[in-house]
């Protein structure tokens, strides 16, 4: 079953398209990895493929359903830009911040044992069940990379949405990271990645889209690096470090 | 059929009497009964004269709504980086406030100038957080605009009838501690009970818009909706604190206290600790400002600063 369903996805700010005639499939536990040059519209595609924006014209499903109005925001786990290096004054902490992953199916009352469990074993999945009492804008990047997938664990998505999540993330976590996205898409959860270091992607997706406003390509990583389509994305030469380990 | 007739008329007015002597005897009981005999017992055991003084013990109970609803909407504020909203719904309650003595004046009718500083204060909110999600990061300058503005409707009301409410715009620019009249102290308790419920029940989801904007919409939450929850109740503390506080100065109780207690480790604990430096600042200021007969929303905003600079200090010392 497909978890997103894109069809002729176009997308402007004011009248300068920065989607354009994009039209994908990510199916269920996939891990796909989406690439492009600076400003080449993967943050706003990502945005559009989970309902976060309107489109102009085209359309997305997702679960099923027209995306921008989605009910099944507790199946998406998101993990937004600059996390790990945003620095939060905000005295939340890592539970806390967990905690909001239940929020969506329980925004009143109690909470029950099944969400506290969620809670602890997601805290406890991602290997930072003894941070609980930190303050998540004291962390390191990577580890509060860990807290909004621990919030999207606690909310037992189906889809995790990552934009750029390790920039400002140091080489050793960033593998660690990368190994427990590995896990998690193996235990079943679809990723969907934005990264600009497409080594990694390579390495680590099962199938990758290339965008520079346009598609330029969406297949298996293999293909990927054999074709021109980067070079084409990026409009001039580009050679891939391919991570091998 | 004439008697059933004169039911039906009867039976709303009788309703609404019924409702205001229920209203009057509630606010006995809570400002008299209640309130009163503590402060009064408090007086008679410490021997401190001014807790026994009604006009006192009005002034007291307002300071601890203020210190209780202020820090609990303003730390959401602080921590979307809106501090300056609520000075700017102040003066546009000013503005509420110059058009309700305005109407009086000029209409001669008697409208509460608490009532059009609400009214006025809460489609302000709206405004100003419509401004803000098409403007993004220009939301200073929308701010801005709205709150010049507002001032300028104002003093522009306030200057066009004789003369005669520009003695009664005073007390709301500076606030003090006399006009807490009985039906004030009723008003502001009622706004607090209003302020603290929505709080109570927005809770979670105003956290998680506070936390992360963009995952919050993610999850399927209605962020504008709660961003306009948090504006109209930023207006409410506004207009409910501003009679104490003064429309300058009273935007210091929702973000001074916070500050405070950025230190605490723990988002519902630090609310916790704001509310209690906004009841150490306004206890005091209004203490100070009776003892010493100066201004108490300056008097407040001084004690306030004077708590998050020693948190600061004890902090910086022992790191």
């Amino acid at each position: 079953m497909a978890v997103i369903d894109a069809t002729d996805v176009t997308f402007s700010y004011g009248d300068r398209p920065v989607v354009e005639d994009v039209s994908l499939t990510v199916d269920e536990g996939a891990f796909l990895g989406l690439v492009g040059p600076n400003g080449s519209g993967k943050t706003t595609l990502l945005e559009l493929l989970i309902g976060l924006r309107r489109l102009d014209s085209g359309s997305v499903t997702l679960f099923g359903h027209p995306a921008h109005e989605s009910r099944d925001g507790d199946r998406i786990g998101f993990v937004p830009q600059d996390v790990a290096t945003a620095n939060g004054q905000m005295p939340t902490t890592v539970r806390e911040a967990v905690r909001m992953g239940r929020y969506p199916r329980n925004l009143v009352g109690r909470f029950t044992g099944a969400d506290r469990r969620a809670v602890d074993d997601a805290l406890a999945r991602v290997g930072i069940a003894d941070l609980g009492d930190r303050r998540v804008g004291r962390l390191s990047g990577g580890q509060r990379q860990r807290v909004f997938i621990a919030r999207a664990l606690a909310a037992e998505a189906d889809l995790l949405a990552l934009d750029e999540p390790t920039v400002g993330v140091d080489a050793e976590s960033r593998e660690g990271f990368y190994d427990l996205l590995h896990e998690l898409n193996d235990e079943g959860i679809t990723v969907v990645l934005i990264e600009h270091d497409i080594g990694v992607v390579t390495t680590h997706a099962s199938e990758i889209a290339c965008l520079n406003r346009e598609l330029f390509f969406h297949g298996d990583p293999e293909t990927f690096v054999e074709t021109d389509a980067l070079a084409e994305a990026y409009g001039g030469a580009q050679s891939i470090v391919h991570h091998e380990h | 059929m004439t008697f059933a007739l004169t039911a039906t008329i009867a039976t709303p007015s009788l309703v609404l009497v019924g409702a205001a002597d229920i209203l009057d005897r509630l606010v006995e009981l809570v400002l008299d009964d209640v309130w009163g005999t503590v402060l009064d017992v408090l007086a008679a055991v410490t021997g401190i004269e001014m807790l026994g003084f009604p006009f006192m013990q009005r002034a007291y109970l307002a300071a601890v709504c203020i210190a209780v609803i202020g820090p609990l909407v303003g730390s959401f504020l602080v921590h979307r980086e809106m501090a300056m909203i609520g000075d700017t719904l102040a003066h546009s309650a000013f503005a509420g406030v110059a058009a309700g003595l305005f109407v009086n004046a000029v209409f001669a009718v008697t409208v509460p100038p608490l009532l059009t500083a609400l009214l006025v204060a809460a489609l302000a909110a709206l405004v100003v957080q419509t401004l803000v999600d098409y403007a993004g990061a220009y939301r200073d300058t929308s701010l801005a605009i709205v709150l010049t503005g507002s001032f300028a409707i104002g003093s522009v009301l306030v200057t066009a009838t004789d003369g005669g409410i520009a003695v009664g715009i005073n007390a709301y620019l500076f606030g003090s501690l006399a006009t807490v009249s009985r039906a004030n102290a009723a008003i502001l308790g009622l706004l607090s009970v209003v302020v603290t419920l929505g709080v109570t029940v927005a809770y979670r989801p105003l956290v998680y818009v506070t936390f992360d904007e963009v995952g919050a919409r993610a999850a399927g939450l209605d962020v504008t909706r709660y961003n306009q929850l948090l504006a109209v109740l930023t207006a409410v503390v506004v207009v409910g604190a501003m009679q104490i506080m003064g429309v300058i100065l009273v935007a210091a109780m929702l973000v001074i206290p916070v500050a405070a207690a950025t230190g605490v480790r723990g988002f519902k604990r630090s609310v916790a600790a704001a509310v209690g430096a906004g009841l150490v600042a306004t206890v005091a200021g209004v203490t100070l400002s009776y003892v010493y007969d100066v201004a108490a929303g300056g008097t407040i905003v001084l004690v306030a600063i004077a708590v998050y600079a020693g948190v600061k200090l004890v902090a910086g010392a022992a790191e």
